[in-house]
């Protein structure tokens, strides 16, 4: 255990003391916000800010060793994968309704006449089975759609 | 630095504590995906720290194997989850709207072809 010393290393620690209150902040979003995007910004934004600070508060207190360029890594990792999974996740949330629209200001793909509701949670059991297991089929849908055209 | 690690280490408990919470309250699968890929990355962060204040660089590697099996993690049960849609055959999109002119090659139709695109924006 080495102590605080430097400037440098002042920094490190307040680099690492934010960091880790955002990872605090992180946490109790994910708990207290009411649906899936909501806590999904709350887990992915400040996650990558926190994680930001922590790599560089520790590049700061490691330097002079071979493993800053892994740090470097994990923060660049952090930066392109958690828009990705951000993104993947919350459109499969749109598209099983596990979006409160009634908290949302702005929804560019509802509305109008054509409203997309999104698919039924298919883990829940449907309220017609038969039903949705025939819409389920699009084979069906279309022959039956130019059977009558 | 006593007290240092102890506040860094109490608010990184603190928010895995959080986050098992929501892992284990969630309504839904797609919130313990947000609260186990928050949960690995806290995780990461705590042995970023502990290499900091110890200036011990051995758990370094260690992280970019976290944050890497987190990604995958939370893409491919998300990608599960998207398999595990009913509309799924059809990309999502409501199969009665389409049964009327849903032609495989249909570009005979202009408003196929128009609810064509805009369906495609969506996707």
């Amino acid at each position: 255990m080495n102590d605080v010393d430097s400037v440098a290393d002042v920094i490190a620690v307040a680099c690492l003391l934010v960091g880790a209150f955002f990872c605090l902040t992180a946490g109790v979003g994910l708990v207290r916000f009411p649906d899936v995007l909501s806590r999904m910004h709350a887990g992915t934004k400040p996650q990558v800010v926190g994680v930001l600070l922590i790599m560089t508060g520790s590049a700061i207190r490691l330097v002079g060793s071979s493993v800053i360029w892994m740090l470097l890594l994990v923060a660049a990792f952090q930066l392109l994968t958690a828009p990705v999974s951000a993104h993947m996740v919350s459109r499969i949330a749109y598209r099983r309704r596990h979006v409160r629209r009634d908290l949302l200001l702005v929804d560019e793909l509802g509305g109008g006449p054509d409203l997309y509701r999104g698919d039924e949670p298919a883990d829940a059991p449907p309220e017609e089975p038969a039903q949705a297991f025939v819409e389920s089929q699009p084979d069906q849908g279309t022959g039956a759609g130019d059977g009558k055209a | 630095m006593t007290v240092v690690s102890v506040l860094t280490f109490a608010m990184l408990g603190g928010g895995v504590l959080l986050s098992l919470v929501r892992l284990a309250r969630g309504p839904s699968l797609l919130d313990r995906v947000v609260a186990t890929d928050a949960l690995l990355v806290i995780i990461s962060a705590g042995m970023a720290v502990f290499a900091a204040l110890t200036r011990n660089p051995t758990v370094v590697p260690v992280l970019v194997v976290v944050s890497l099996l987190g990604f995958v993690g939370s893409v491919s049960v998300a990608r599960y989850i998207g398999g595990m849609l009913l509309e799924s055959a059809n990309d999502g999109r409501p199969a009665a709207a389409e049964a009327g002119t849903a032609e495989p090659a249909g570009a005979a139709e202009p408003a196929a072809a128009g609810r064509t695109t805009t369906e495609g924006d969506r996707t």
